[in-house]
């Protein structure tokens, strides 16, 4: 059982948690919830030794403790699996999971392969992993690997295990067969911390929700005896209203048609129309190919095959840069490697789309940017002390805040949106749903490919549903439901609901 | 906001700091340093070097590398140096030398973009290609015997407005890349292909191109400094601009610019050429042997690099 309070953490003068408590108890799987910048990550940093607190006590089992580096807290069984995997793809599953603490021959620092490869898969077994423990890492799944990262953690006698955003890159059976394996472990007596943007998945596995807002602790709460609009306005300290702004507007004619479009390997045979003013969903489970579709429509990939209208007209697209001249904006799906260069200022960043419009024979015109860049700013509301913080600094909210402007400084009349309020707090999300519409009432024809159901069923007027790299149905507003995508999504079988 | 801008702009400045200190030091245990001709003399020497950093700057800052310029320098030199020989006018010859350090640098850009070779190995080879076409060209003999241009010798001996040409050949150089670098949009993508490829690519700009572009800067840059080498000597060697490519190197990172690109600008990689031209005659001055300069040379690029590390962390 872990205790924390009065937890007190300043970075030079800036608070950034002020008298936080929170407690684990034994087998219990407990969520932390707050918009990006509430101080969860800081928290966490501080209970597994990374940071050290300026203020406040830490007790394990009634004992209070001192963490001085992550070995302290390693020793007491608290373990982090963060969200970016610790995994060497090269080494095998075994070499992995006893990275750092190889079985030798007494000191002489030869290996016992074999014991470990017999250990590794007689944990992997446990954890109800069919795994050959000689795999390269990397050819594994990232949810297969996130599972090796709990296997690890437990191969080093883990009590309390702490996860963030563990479900941000699994297709929804990996995140089943992940949470079985949570409450197994929860079965044993292991706690979990459990961090995610995903209210149903914390509904659906938690049994308490600790709330921090701001860098401060705002409650905790029963999940039984709490919903939604509760831990939302916790979280965001105000009253939010609908999740999904209500949109009017006007659908006008087909503004981007694809036909039998094909990439050999990754997709094939897709065929859709967008309208003017019309939201279209791409909805299927992770690896299905929505990304590459898009990726291709854009340019960025070479089709083997298919055609692609626009405005009833067939367009040549071999590059981003045609795409651009034909309309076409892509807010990328990772904008950390896609989307932003995290070294430029916001100003840069936005500007990068658009420096044909920025500039007069290839001299940049600062003026022309400032202008551009001070609407953008204004208009999505971007949180910034100035348009020349770098983007690195920014929140995730932020950052993709700029990442659309950088495209709404195109002035498309298509707009490919890749999960765009994936790892967005909700209060920005609802600021991207406004984007979203208004766009669409000005007459944007938008592809918007999410694998969150709810941000689907609220925001499209139609949704189309990939499955390994087919598309396999269509569905209109009217029944739209989750059961009815879930089962396009995943070949008609029956899904398990969370 | 102010505050952290100070702090970068000092952070920037740092390796200025450190020239006008080791200017101090230097002055201090031989005053002659200071003298006009000694100046001079350490201005053109660090000319042909600076030139070529700044090609690597733009090459590096896309987070490429470029081994080839000492071996461009070579090359595009010897031709200079044949050509003139043989007669040809002066002006087409420079020209006709600049175009093939375009061309050399070219061919590097299209291996690394088009053929999808690591910019390390593919400049490693053709170092050693356009090296061994030197030594073929010349059939490993200097050539000497340039004739009497006085406007080609004028380019790495004579004198502008009272300051060495090839002095005043640096500091144009300087301030056409300063602006191209940080004024046009060209400059912008070469800052956005080596922060972060993937975004620029997907931001509609066409990263092989400029990447092409600053191969093919590099090589236009190494052929300058060929023709200024090779008008100061007479001759051109076919050993000539031997490990140049690890001194423009040095140069760039004694700049601050960052070797994973995206980071860095062409003023700093100014002042780390002087910091390596200084440091080479301040060690002359001062009668350090040339075993010994080698050792200080290694360890001031090891403290300037350690430095940077610390307060970038």
């Amino acid at each position: 059982m872990i205790q924390m309070s009065g937890i007190t953490k300043a970075f030079s003068g800036n608070v950034v948690l002020d008298n936080v408590q929170f407690e684990l108890a034994n087998g219990e799987i407990h969520a932390l919830m707050g918009e990006n910048g509430a101080g969860k990550s800081t928290m966490m940093k501080i209970l597994s030794g990374i940071y050290s607190k300026d203020a406040g006590e830490i007790k394990v089992d009634g004992q209070a403790v001192q963490f001085k580096t992550p070995k302290d807290a390693e020793k007491l069984g608290i373990i982090v699996i963060h969200q970016e995997l610790n995994m060497l793809p090269d080494l095998t599953v075994a070499q992995n999971l006893f990275l750092g603490k190889e079985l030798t021959y007494g000191k002489t620092g030869i290996l016992k392969n074999r014991q470990m490869e017999k250990e590794a898969s007689e944990l992997l077994s446990k954890l109800g992993l069919d795994i050959n423990p000689r795999t390269r890492t990397g050819d594994l799944s990232v949810g297969k690997q996130q599972i090796i990262e709990i296997a690890k953690a437990i191969a080093s006698d883990a009590k309390y295990i702490v996860m963030d955003e563990p479900t941000a890159a699994l297709t929804d059976r990996e995140i089943e067969t992940l949470f079985k394996t949570i409450h197994e472990l929860k079965a044993k007596g292991i706690s979990f911390v459990y961090i995610s943007h995903r209210m149903e998945e914390i509904f659906a596995i938690c049994d308490r929700i600790t709330i921090l807002r701001d860098g401060q602790y705002v409650g905790v709460r029963n999940i039984p005896e709490t919903n939604f609009d509760e831990i939302v306005a916790m979280m965001v300290g105000r009253e939010l209203g609908e999740r999904f702004p209500e949109r009017n507007c006007a659908i006008g004619d087909t503004k981007l048609e694809v036909r039998n479009l094909a990439v050999n390997g990754l997709f094939q045979d897709i065929s859709f129309k967008v309208r003017k003013g019309e939201v279209l969903g791409v909805a299927g489970l992770m690896g299905a190919g929505r990304t590459e579709v898009a990726q291709t429509i854009f340019g960025y990939r070479k089709a083997n095959k298919g055609e692609i209208f626009i405005d009833g007209q067939k367009v040549s697209v071999k590059s981003p840069i045609d795409a651009m001249k034909h309309g076409i904006g892509f807010v990328t799906e990772d904008r950390k490697t896609e989307g932003l260069v995290l070294d430029f200022s916001i100003k840069d960043n936005i500007a990068l789309a658009n420096l044909e419009k920025c500039s007069s024979s290839g001299i940049v015109k600062p003026e022309k940017e400032n202008v551009m860049v001070a609407k953008y700013i204004e208009d999505l509301k971007i949180r910034t002390s100035g348009p020349n913080q770098s983007a690195k600094s920014l929140s995730g909210g932020n950052q993709q805040k700029v990442v659309i402007a950088k495209w709404l400084g195109t002035e498309p009349e298509i707009l490919i949106l890749d999960e765009p309020t994936r790892g967005v707090d909700i209060g920005a999300k609802k600021e991207i749903y406004q984007i979203i519409n208004q766009l669409a009432q000005a007459g944007v024809a938008i592809l918007m490919i999410s694998s969150e159901l709810p941000e689907v069923i609220g925001m499209a007027d139609r949704v189309i549903v990939m499955q390994e790299g087919n598309l396999t149905g269509e569905v209109n507003k009217d029944n739209m439901t989750q059961e009815v995508i879930m089962q396009y999504a995943t070949g008609g079988e029956k899904v398990v609901q969370l | 906001m102010s505050n952290y801008k100070s702090k970068e702009l000092v952070s920037k400045l740092g390796p200025l700091f450190g020239l006008i200190l080791l200017i101090i030091i230097v002055s201090i245990l031989n005053p002659s340093f200071l003298s006009i001709a000694n100046i001079f003399n350490v201005l053109r020497q660090v000319s042909i070097s600076a030139i070529i950093a700044f090609g690597m700057t733009f090459v590096i800052l896309t987070g490429g590398i470029d081994l080839s310029v000492g071996s461009t320098l070579a090359l595009t030199g010897a031709i200079a140096a044949s050509l003139l020989s043989s007669g040809m006018d002066p002006f087409l010859t420079m020209g006709i030398a600049l175009i093939i350090g375009l061309i050399l640098g070219t061919i590097n850009g299209v291996i690394i973009t088009k053929g999808k070779v690591a910019p390390f190995i593919a400049t490693l080879a053709t170092m050693t290609i356009y090296r061994g076409l030197t030594l073929v060209y010349t059939d490993g003999r200097p050539i000497s015997d340039l004739g009497d241009h006085y406007s080609f010798q004028l380019f790495g001996k004579g004198y502008f407005l009272g300051f060495p040409v090839p002095v005043v050949t640096m500091v144009i150089a300087f301030i056409v890349l300063y602006f191209i670098l940080q004024k046009t949009t060209f400059g912008r993508r070469v800052y956005a292909v080596g922060g972060n490829e993937e975004a620029a690519k997907l931001s509609g700009i066409n990263a092989d191109r400029v990447k092409i572009a600053v191969y093919a800067i590099t090589g236009l840059l190494a052929s300058l400094a060929a023709l200024i080498l090779t008008s100061r000597l007479n001759s051109a060697q076919p050993t000539a601009g031997e490990s140049y490519e690890l001194d423009a190197i040095a140069a760039v990172v004694l700049g601050g610019t960052s070797l994973n690109g995206g980071k860095g600008w062409i003023f700093g990689t100014l002042i780390g050429a002087l910091i390596i031209g200084v440091l080479n005659n301040g060690m002359n001055l001062i009668g350090v042997s040339s075993f010994w300069q080698q050792v200080v040379k290694g360890i001031v690029i090891l403290i300037a690099v350690l430095m940077d590390r610390k307060k970038t962390a």
